[in-house]
């Protein structure tokens, strides 16, 4: 089963040229080197992931201008920016704003309820992603805290800053 | 009153110690197979994590209930037996059964540790229920979700063992432990392998107009409108049309979460002793949010205060609550 690629270029997402393009050339480094440590930091993760170590996701920040291709097999780990002319043909698909898509790696907001209010949107392998989600779950502590140290003091100011507008935002409806 | 213990949903390690520090007074888990009902990808415990889970909780005088409450296929028992087994070495404090060989070998190779009723049993009578009391020494009964207060309040004059009643999560109504439906689609039956609309036959479509369907084996079983909520991709919640209902219609149940904390007082008060939170599948912060708040709110009644009763509805399926059956057989 794939994902429908053309659902994830559908109109009305921002990220289709050339500023996407050079979007994913600045922030490549930063996901080497964040999914390398966090792999280091949780092998265990691995073992819940099953047969979809291989899997190919998009997960998809619909207001940032590009998606992000994750495959995490931990003999070759894979975690780019793409932009949205341009990606993979993938697994399973997950969509949704940025912080819910970074709050749901840290458990800090319930996927099933995302779900249930339209404010995260699945497609492609359900058996995949349920994986990484369980997977992800198990992990304890905050992995975009542990992100956000990786840059010190500012890295956890912004972190608190985002989380905290986030917090104030209306929820619902959001990958429309 | 009762004890009101709080028995909450332990999905993976990571989700028990939460449970844990919430404030449960006990856990209920299982292993990553078919012995019990929520054999999800990427869920449940190793027997290595169980013992370091199992240590974990009793440090913090939390009880660890084992699930093993799904049917063995005639003839394929090795797989409970050998769960059962692991499960007393690694000091479980009960067994969650509903299969009556699995009770029986429990009993028999087990005798000191604790045999719970599962819902799956669909034990909802004084007649059933002492009859596993009898036969298998069953400590406490889980009852299904169909009963009344009065009635629940009735059945305790009449049963030898302790009653557990769910709160809060999934509101299950079928026959439990009997529902074919996910089996008539897929193959995989709910009672034996444990799935309940599996994640590998699971599609979610989006549509150009926003809306959303969901298929179970290439069958769409529903379909959302842009700006409506949605629900879990399981049969008896599916919208279907029929000869005398040409708009589709919730047929069998319809997206919804029980919500039982405005009915704690009087469940206490008819003799219920345990609290079950649903939710072995759902994320940590579910967990944390539900049994803080089931929490909060138990220890108000314990201390003779007014129970304060956090907003939940945000975590509940389809984004909408019931009190079911526990307030009026009228409802649906």
């Amino acid at each position: 089963m794939t994902s429908d690629t053309v659902l994830s270029r559908r109109p009305g997402l921002p990220g289709q040229g050339a500023v996407a393009q050079l979007a994913c050339t600045l922030v490549q480094p930063l996901l080497s080197r964040v999914v390398r440590r966090i792999a280091a930091a949780h092998p265990s993760l691995f073992a819940r992931l099953g047969p979809h170590q291989t899997t190919d996701f998009l997960i998809d920040p619909v207001e940032l201008p590009f998606a992000l291709h994750l495959r995490p097999d931990p003999l070759a780990l894979v975690f780019r920016a793409v932009p949205r002319h341009a990606v993979p043909q993938v697994g399973a698909t997950i969509r949704g704003r940025f912080m819910l898509l970074l709050e749901l790696v840290d458990s800090e907001e319930d996927g099933d309820a995302a779900f249930f209010s339209r404010d995260l949107e699945v497609t492609g392998d359900t058996e995949a992603v349920v994986r990484l989600r369980n997977a992800l779950d198990d992990v304890d502590g905050s992995i975009a805290e542990e992100t956000a140290s990786m840059f010190g003091a500012p890295g956890r100011t912004i972190l608190a800053r985002m989380r905290r507008a986030y917090a104030n935002e209306p929820k619902g409806h959001a990958t429309r | 009153m009762s004890l009101a213990e709080l028995i909450c949903p332990a999905g993976t390690p990571a989700a028990l110690r939460t449970a844990v520090d919430a404030g449960a007074d006990a856990v209920y888990c299982g292993f990553q197979d078919a012995t019990n009902a929520r054999n999800f990808p990427g869920l449940n415990f190793t027997p290595e994590e169980l013992e370091a889970s199992v240590a974990h909780a009793h440090a913090k005088a939390t009880k660890v209930l084992l699930a093993l409450n799904t049917y063995p296929p005639a003839g394929k028992v090795d797989l409970w037996r050998q769960a059962a087994d692991t499960g007393a070495r690694l000091g479980v404090d009960a067994f969650i059964v509903a299969d009556m060989g699995v009770a029986d070998y429990i009993a028999r190779t087990h005798p000191d540790k604790r045999l719970h009723l599962s819902v799956q049993a669909a034990a909802s009578s004084p007649e059933a229920i002492r009859y596993y009391c009898e036969n298998f020494g069953v400590r406490r009964v889980v009852l299904p979700r169909i009963l009344t207060i009065p009635e629940i309040r009735q059945i305790r004059k009449e049963i030898p063992c302790e009653i557990e009643t769910f709160i809060f999560g999934n509101h299950g109504l079928m026959v439990e432990g009997r529902c074919s439906l996910t089996n008539y689609l897929t193959g995989q039956s709910t009672n034996m392998d444990g799935v309940c609309s599996p994640a590998s036959d699971v599609e979610y479509l989006r549509h150009e107009d926003g809306s959303m369907s969901s298929q179970l084996a290439g069958f769409t079983i529903d379909r959302f409108s842009p700006d409506e909520k949605a629900g879990y991709p399981t049969i008896c919640k599916g919208r279907y049309t029929a000869p005398h209902r040409s708009e589709g219609y919730y047929a069998f149940e319809e997206p919804i979460s029980l919500n039982l904390s405005r009915l704690l007082p009087e469940l206490i008060d008819a003799g219920v002793h345990a609290f079950k939170i649903e939710g072995r599948q759902r994320s940590k912060s579910y967990v944390r949010g539900v049994v803080s708040a089931f929490r909060q709110a138990v220890d108000d009644i314990r201390a003779g205060r007014e129970a304060r009763i956090a907003d939940l509805v945000a975590l509940t399926e389809g984004q909408k609550q019931t009190q079911g059956a526990f307030e009026t057989r009228k409802w649906r």
